[in-house]
């Protein structure tokens, strides 16, 4: 297993945000977070990364319990996407995804030609090798998120943790990022609002509700006409999709 | 190394070349120029002098004024300079606020009310004290300002408000010592101080100064790859494996460290923190491997400068230094706001 969890407990004050988690996700999975606003996905991804401290329980990746591993030597090893990380700091992209070498660079080691690789590596992958040179803040929505993605590579991570990747990106670009995810050979963890985009790319899913798991599994085990009502308070028609095991969820208006 | 980082650090070293010349030119100046006018000859002379390798033979008077009182002035000027830009550059990071500076976290205030407790109250005699004093109140800021901000480890905003809290609190403080005990000449002393001065700066400060400012120089610039990663924030640094609350504090406690010394020298010297990384970035870019080096070059010169206008811009007079980086620096620092508007 790539990721476990076991009971994590986290909250804000007396209110309890992420209650009794457990989970686990293989080598090379692809999972989505699903869940209405507030359910606890961003608490429960920044959990599981490692960027928060649970109040109970514990994650385990590649093996190690996290709280027992230093930040460095985590990020080395796990790489976490923001959604909207903005500054007001001139540089340029190819600047930006060298940020992401950081973990593996000591104070006092130059640029190595590993550090390179990885970079060039990372700005192709997410197709951004031709914008290397302009300035971060002139990029539109949908190519800062595929530089961000970019840095997370450039860590050469074996987990990814990705926060509503697709969010303010135009169609063609949600489902090319989401494509781009999961055909890299690296385990993911992708929280999502879209439903439909969770069915098409993720090999399974998890759903939250009130900060607890309530559905776990391949999606057209998951996404059900009752658990679309009774969790996301929709009426909506599932219908078999035009490939096995994703399913294709119409809304209904009344 | 690629042909793209060849290349910047070449541009940086064609840079620190650059202002390092221009600023032993402006050494050279600061030690001629004065009241009284001594030639760049017997200047080079009474340095060479000074250093024991050379006993030239020139007037003792001139070889005093050159070695014990320009020279150090300038060099801790220099110093003073280099520090703040260099502290300047930290906090703008940290803090990822363009307007940050060293006295921002009520630094100052804190100095200006230990050092004022010492003139009005008299608490001790001398100028030993009063450094004491001003180091004493900065560092009581500092603890504040960590206290209320839990060890400076929340997020800059909160880290900014506490600042501005202790500032108000050491300023208010400050005007009720000043207003309920000072006579006319305390006064005056104080304003003098409040406003920075290198009068009465001599070698046992340069020494204590040049450990200061390059162990910070040392020290930031071995963290200037972790300042890098937080370019996008707080959380992106953690995730870039940067132990953020840890860096956080040993850098904000560097530059409490080095403006409290400062400070406590030669008094609230306004601006060169704001306004010198600025500049610097303008040319060397946002990386701190480049910035940090280049904003100490650039800052000592331009404090160096900013002496010698404050000595001949009025006749028989010094204006203090403070006000003359403040003439320089409010123009600056109305452009960075102008161009840090909400772009709409």
């Amino acid at each position: 297993m790539s990721v476990i969890a076991q009971n994590l407990i986290w909250g804000v004050r007396r209110r309890t945000i992420v209650n009794d988690v457990s989970l686990t996700v293989a080598e090379g999975e692809t999972l989505g977070l699903i869940g209405p606003n507030g359910s606890g996905k961003s608490s429960l991804l920044r959990l599981l990364a490692g960027l928060k401290s649970p109040g109970s329980g514990r994650v385990e990746i590649l093996g190690q319990d996290i709280a027992r591993v230093s930040r460095r030597a985590l990020a080395r090893q796990v790489a976490f996407v923001q959604q909207n990380a903005t500054t007001d700091t001139n540089m340029s992209v190819r600047d930006v995804v060298r940020l992401g070498r950081t973990p593996h660079r000591s104070p006092l080691t130059g640029w190595t030609m590993a550090d390179e690789a990885a970079v060039s590596t990372a700005l192709e992958q997410v197709d951004m090798a031709g914008l290397r040179g302009q300035a971060w803040q002139t990029l539109s929505g949908g190519e800062r998120q595929r530089v961000h993605i970019a840095r997370a590579l450039a860590q050469s991570p074996r987990v990814m943790f990705l926060d509503e990747p697709t969010n303010h990106l135009d169609i063609h670009h949600q489902i090319e990022i989401l494509r781009m995810v999961r055909r890299l050979d690296l385990t993911s963890i992708v929280a999502l609002h879209d439903l439909n985009l969770a069915a098409m790319f993720c090999d399974r899913i998890v759903v939250l509700q009130g900060g607890r798991v309530v559905a776990c599994g391949v999606p057209a085990e998951v996404l059900t006409r009752s658990l679309l009502r009774d969790v996301f308070r929709v009426e909506a028609e599932v219908t078999p999709g035009p490939y096995p095991g994703q399913p294709h969820i119409r809304f209904m208006a009344a | 190394m690629d042909d793209e980082q060849q290349g910047g650090a070449g541009r940086l070293a064609l840079f620190l070349g650059l202002v390092l010349i221009l600023l032993a030119v402006a050494v050279a100046f600061a030690a001629a120029i004065g009241d009284y006018r001594i030639g760049m000859g017997t200047v080079f002379l009474a340095v060479t002098n000074g250093l024991g390798l050379t006993s030239a033979e020139i007037p003792p008077i001139e070889q005093s004024v050159v070695w014990d009182l320009r020279l150090s002035r300038a060099l801790v000027a220099a110093l003073a300079g280099a520090g703040l830009a260099i502290c300047g550059a930290i906090l703008q990071a940290l803090l990822r606020n363009a307007l940050a500076e060293p006295f921002v976290l009520g630094i100052s205030a804190g100095a200006s009310t230990g050092a004022v407790a010492v003139i009005v109250l008299g608490i001790g005699a001398g100028s030993l004290t009063l450094s004491m004093g001003a180091f004493a109140g900065a560092f009581a800021a500092f603890a504040l300002v960590a206290m209320l901000s839990n060890g400076a480890t929340s997020g800059p905003n909160h880290t900014i408000l506490a600042g501005v809290a202790a500032s108000q609190l050491f300023n208010a403080l400050t005007s009720s010592i000043v207003t309920t005990s000072g006579n006319a000449q305390q006064a005056r002393d104080v304003m003098f101080w409040l406003l920075g001065s290198f009068g009465g700066v001599r070698w046992p400060d340069f020494q204590l100064l040049v450990l200061v400012v390059s162990a910070g120089l040392a020290l930031c610039l071995f963290m200037a790859r972790s300042l890098d990663a937080f370019t996008f924030g707080d959380e992106d640094a953690a995730a870039l494996g940067v132990p953020v609350g840890r860096t956080r504090l040993i850098l904000f406690a560097a530059t409490a460290l080095m403006t409290a010394t400062i400070v406590s020298m030669v008094g609230t010297i306004g601006f060169v923190g704001l306004v010198v990384p600025h500049a610097a970035r303008y040319v060397v870019g946002p990386l701190h491997l480049r910035l940090l080096p280049a904003c100490a070059a650039v800052g000592a010169l331009f404090l160096v400068l900013a002496d010698i206008a404050s000595r001949v811009v009025a006749h028989q007079q010094t204006i203090p230094i403070g006000v003359v980086t403040a003439l320089v620096g409010v123009p600056f620092f109305a452009i960075i706001l102008y161009r840090a508007r909400p772009q709409t």
